[in-house]
C-alpha cells in the first residue's frame, strides 16, 4: 500500500531524515518510535503533504501512486488521514458544517452523491458513539475551546466519519489520561480492517498496551535503525532510549 | 497627476466598454458645476421651489470646503469639473440573449448561484414581459400600496409627496455635513425614497432591485428613508453581482429617519468595480449614511459587506436622540489587491439609556490597506448608556495592511463603553488542516473567512447571507498560494 525508498528530507536546509525505508501492507499497524527531534512528526507530515519541507532525495509510492505528484487534499481522499498532533482551531465554523464538507469532498472523489444535511445527521450519530464524543462539541466550532482530550478525540472521530486507507496518528496519546487513551484506542481498534493500515508515532509505549502494533520501527536522528515485532517496545520502554543512542555511537 | 486626469476623463467619459449604445435620445449638459448647471438639473426634473435652494445653499457651502485628508487612504486629485452632472437616465447595454454577455461575468453570476432569470435582468437582457419578476414586481407594488407604505424614486417622492420631502430631508445628513454630503445635496441625480406609515409593518425586505427604474445606479444617489411611529421596515441596498459602472466617482446620501418606537434594519452588500490586479480604474466611494433614532426606544440597524470599489470612505452611523433608542452596526470590509478601505461607524448617544453596538471585520488581501475607523461620544445628558465595541482585523499574506482607529469621548459617569480589538492572521496551518480532510485551498479560505464573519453575515437576510458568504470566497480566489 506505501512504500518509502530512501527518503531525505530537509527544513531550511537542515537535513531531518535520512534515508528512509518502509513498506506498509494493508491490515497491517506499524508504531514509529524514537526520542524527542528524531524526525518521527516530520515523516507524518511528509506523507500527509505539508509544504514546508524540502525532499531531497527518495521517492514514496502510495496504492501504486507517486505520492509527491498528489495535492494534500487529494491524499486525503484517496485515503490518507493524518491525526494531528495539534488540531487547530477554526473559529467561526462549526465542526458540522466542516466535517459535512469534508466528508461530501470525499464522496465527490469516488463519484459519489454527496449526502444531504438528515442523511449526513444520521451517520455522524452513528461514529460519535464509537468515540463517546459529545453532541455539544459538535455544534461548536472546529476545535475551539475543546480539551486537549477532545481534541485528540475529535481527530479519532474524523477519522471514523472518513473511513480512510490509511491512517497516521501522530502522537495521539500526548496529553491525554488514560481513561481517554483507553477510548481513543477502542475508536481506532474498531476501525481496524484486513483493508486498511495504520501508522501509530509515538514516544512511549504506553499507546502500544491499547493498539497492539504488528512492527515497531526506532527511527534516531532521521533514520529507522531498529525493526521488529512488539515486543521491541517493551524493551525501549526497559531499556530507555538511552541504549539506542548508545548502540548508535553517542 | 496627469495620468489620472486622463484616466478619470476616459472612465467618466467613454463609451460603455462593450459598444452597445442604443439610439435612444440622452440628453447631457456640458461638464462642470457652477450654479446655472445646479439650476438646470432642477429645473429639468422640474422641482418644487424648496429643493433648488436646498441644492443651491449645498452648493454654497461646498465651495468653502476642502476634500477631507483625514482618512487612511490615498486619493488621487478629482477633477470636479471634469464631470458631467446631469444626464437623463443612461441605457444599460441590451442584449438579445445571455449568449452575448462578458462570459466572465456570467462565471461570476454562476458562482454567486443568481437564478437565471435574475442573471438576464443584471446583465441587461432584455426581459420577456411574461416572466415571473415582472409579476413579482406587480404584486409586489400592489401589497405596498395596500398598507400606505411610499416605496419609489426619488424624483417621483418629489413630486408626489413633497411635504414629506421637505420635512425630513438634510434632517439626518446637513447640507453642510461632509464635503461629499455637500455634493451630493447640491447636484444629486435620483435615488429611493421610502416612507413606512404609523404602526405598519412592513410586509417583505423592500430592495432597491424592485424598485421601478432602479436599474441605473446613478453617480449621485441619494436615499431618504422615514419610519413613522411604531413602523418597521427591512432594507436592502446593491447586490452581490459585481456592478461596472462607467462613472469613477460615486457620492450617495443616505438618510434614516426612525420615529417613537420605530425599527429600520438597513442592509448592503456592495460589490463594485475594484479595478484590476494592478490597481487601476475601480470605482472610488464615498459614501455617507446616517440614521437618526429620533423617537424614543427606536432603532437602527447598519449591516454592511463591503467588498467591491477601489476606494471606500464610508461610516454608517447612528444619532441617538430618543430616550432608550438603539444603533447597531456590523460590518465586513474586505479589500484585496489595491484596495483600500477606511470604514466605521458614529455612535453619538443623546438620549439617557441609549444602547449601541458595533462588530466591525476587516479582512485584507493582496498589498490593499483595510482601516476601522468609529467614534463613540457620549453626551452628558445621555445617562446609563453604553456601548460595546469589537473590531477585528483578518490578515492574509505580509503585504495587506490592518489598521484601527477607534475615538471614544464619555460626558457622563453612568454609561459603560466597551472596546475589544483583535488582529489575526489566516493561517497556514489551518488551511492544511482542511486539506488533510479532502477540502481544497480555495474552500478552505472561503470556509475560514466567512467563520470569521460569521457573526454579521447572521445579520443579514437569509437569501443575502448566502450570496454573501459566496462573495466572499469568490473576491479572495487567488489571494493565497
Amino acid at each position: 500500500m506505501l512504500s518509502i525508498k530512501n527518503l531525505c528530507v530537509s527544513i531550511e536546509g537542515k537535513e531531518i531524515l535520512n534515508g528512509i525505508n518502509l513498506e506498509i501492507n494493508p491490515g497491517e499497524v506499524h508504531a514509529i518510535m524514537g526520542p524527542n527531534g528524531s524526525g518521527k512528526s516530520t515523516l507524518a507530515n511528509v506523507l500527509a503533504g505539508k509544504e514546508d519541507y524540502e525532499i531531497t532525495a527518495g521517492e514514496i509510492t502510495y496504492m501504486g501512486e507517486d505520492l509527491f505528484e498528489m495535492a494534500p487534499e487529494d491524499r486525503a481522499r484517496k485515503g490518507i488521514f493524518l491525526s494531528f498532533q495539534y488540531p487547530v482551531e477554526i473559529p467561526g465554523v462549526p465542526m458540522v458544517n466542516f466535517l459535512k464538507t469534508a466528508l461530501n469532498e470525499h464522496r465527490k472523489f469516488r463519484g459519489e452523491k454527496p449526502l444531504t444535511a438528515g442523511e449526513f445527521l444520521k451517520v455522524m450519530r452513528e461514529k460519535k458513539a464509537l468515540v463517546e464524543m459529545d453532541t455539544e462539541l459538535t455544534n461548536r466550532s472546529v476545535n475551539e475551546g475543546f480539551s486537549g482530550g477532545e481534541k485528540k478525540k475529535n481527530e479519532i472521530f474524523q477519522m471514523a466519519l472518513l473511513e480512510p486507507k490509511l491512517s497516521i496518528l501522530d502522537e495521539t496519546d500526548s496529553g491525554l489520561d488514560i481513561d481517554a487513551l483507553k477510548t481513543v484506542a477502542h475508536g481506532v481498534n474498531a476501525l481496524r480492517s484486513a483493508e486498511n493500515a495504520t501508522i501509530v508515532v509515538t514516544h512511549y509505549q504506553r499507546l502500544l498496551d491499547y493498539i497492539v502494533p504488528d512492527h515497531v520501527h526506532v527511527l534516531y536522528k532521521g533514520r529507522i535503525v531498529k525493526s521488529a515485532g512488539k515486543e521491541l517496545a517493551f524493551e525501549l520502554e526497559e531499556k530507555g532510549y538511552e541504549w539506542i543512542k548508545k548502540e548508535n555511537g553517542d | 497627476m496627469e495620468e489620472q486626469d486622463k484616466l478619470l476623463h476616459e472612465v467618466t467619459q467613454r463609451e460603455y466598454q462593450f459598444g452597445f449604445y442604443s439610439d435612444i435620445e440622452t440628453e447631457i449638459i456640458d461638464k462642470g458645476l457652477n450654479e446655472e448647471v445646479i439650476r438646470i438639473i432642477s429645473a429639468k426634473k422640474n422641482e418644487p421651489e424648496f429643493m433648488l435652494e436646498f441644492r443651491l445653499n449645498a452648493y454654497r457651502r461646498w465651495l468653502k470646503m476642502d476634500m477631507p485628508d483625514w482618512a487612511y487612504l490615498k486619493i488621487p486629485p478629482i477633477d470636479f469639473q471634469a464631470i458631467s452632472y446631469y444626464a437623463a437616465p443612461k441605457k444599460k447595454p441590451q442584449y438579445d440573449s445571455l449568449d452575448e454577455v462578458d462570459p466572465e461575468l456570467l462565471e461570476t453570476f454562476n458562482k454567486l448561484g443568481i437564478p437565471l432569470e435574475e442573471q438576464k435582468h443584471l446583465a441587461g437582457v432584455a426581459v420577456d414581459a411574461v416572466i415571473d419578476s415582472v409579476s413579482v414586481k406587480t404584486t409586489f407594488k400592489e401589497t405596498l400600496a395596500e398598507k400606505g407604505i411610499i416605496f419609489c424614486s426619488f424624483s417621483e417622492a418629489l413630486q408626489e409627496h413633497p411635504d414629506l420631502v421637505k420635512k425630513y430631508i438634510g434632517m439626518a445628513v446637513p447640507v453642510g455635513d461632509n464635503y461629499f454630503a455637500a455634493l451630493n445635496s447640491a447636484v444629486f441625480s435620483d435615488g429611493s425614497f421610502c416612507y413606512i406609515p404609523k404602526g405598519v409593518r412592513c410586509p417583505m425586505e423592500l430592495s432597491t432591485y424592485f424598485r421601478i427604474n432602479a436599474a441605473n445606479t446613478g453617480q449621485f444617489e441619494r436615499t431618504l428613508i422615514i419610519a413613522d411611529e411604531d413602523s418597521y421596515v427591512s432594507y436592502l441596498e446593491g447586490c452581490t453581482a459585481p456592478m461596472r459602472d462607467e462613472n469613477q466617482l460615486h457620492a450617495a446620501v443616505v438618510e434614516i429617519i426612525a420615529l417613537d418606537r420605530a425599527e429600520v434594519k438597513y442592509s448592503t452588500v456592495q460589490n463594485w468595480y475594484p479595478g484590476d490586479k494592478e490597481g487601476k480604474g475601480g470605482i472610488y466611494n464615498f459614501v455617507t449614511k446616517r440614521g437618526i433614532c429620533r423617537g424614543v426606544s427606536s432603532k437602527i440597524s447598519w449591516t454592511q459587506v463591503e467588498t467591491g470599489s477601489a476606494i471606500t470612505w464610508k461610516y454608517p452611523s447612528c444619532i441617538l436622540m430618543g430616550d432608550n433608542s438603539v444603533g447597531e452596526f456590523y460590518s465586513v470590509a474586505l479589500t484585496n489587491h489595491h484596495q483600500q478601505a477606511d470604514t466605521g461607524t458614529k455612535m453619538i448617544h443623546i438620549g439617557k439609556n441609549t444602547k449601541s453596538t458595533i462588530v466591525s471585520k476587516g479582512i485584507s488581501a493582496g498589498v490593499s490597506d483595510n482601516s476601522y475607523r468609529g467614534l463613540v461620544k457620549v453626551l452628558p445628558g445621555a445617562i446609563n448608556s453604553r456601548n460595546f465595541s469589537q473590531c477585528d482585523s483578518l490578515l492574509m499574506g505580509d503585504k495587506c495592511g490592518a489598521h484601527t482607529f477607534p475615538y471614544i469621548e464619555v460626558g457622563n459617569k453612568s454609561s459603560i463603553v466597551e472596546h475589544e480589538a483583535t488582529t489575526s492572521k489566516i493561517g497556514e496551518d489551518q488551511i492544511f488542516y482542511c486539506n488533510q480532510r479532502g477540502i481544497s485551498t480555495e474552500d478552505a479560505i472561503g470556509m475560514i473567512v466567512n467563520g470569521y464573519a460569521r457573526e454579521v453575515l447572521n445579520k443579514l437576510p437569509m437569501e443575502f447571507a448566502v450570496e454573501a458568504q459566496k462573495l466572499l470566497a469568490i473576491s479572495l480566489e487567488g489571494s493565497v498560494g
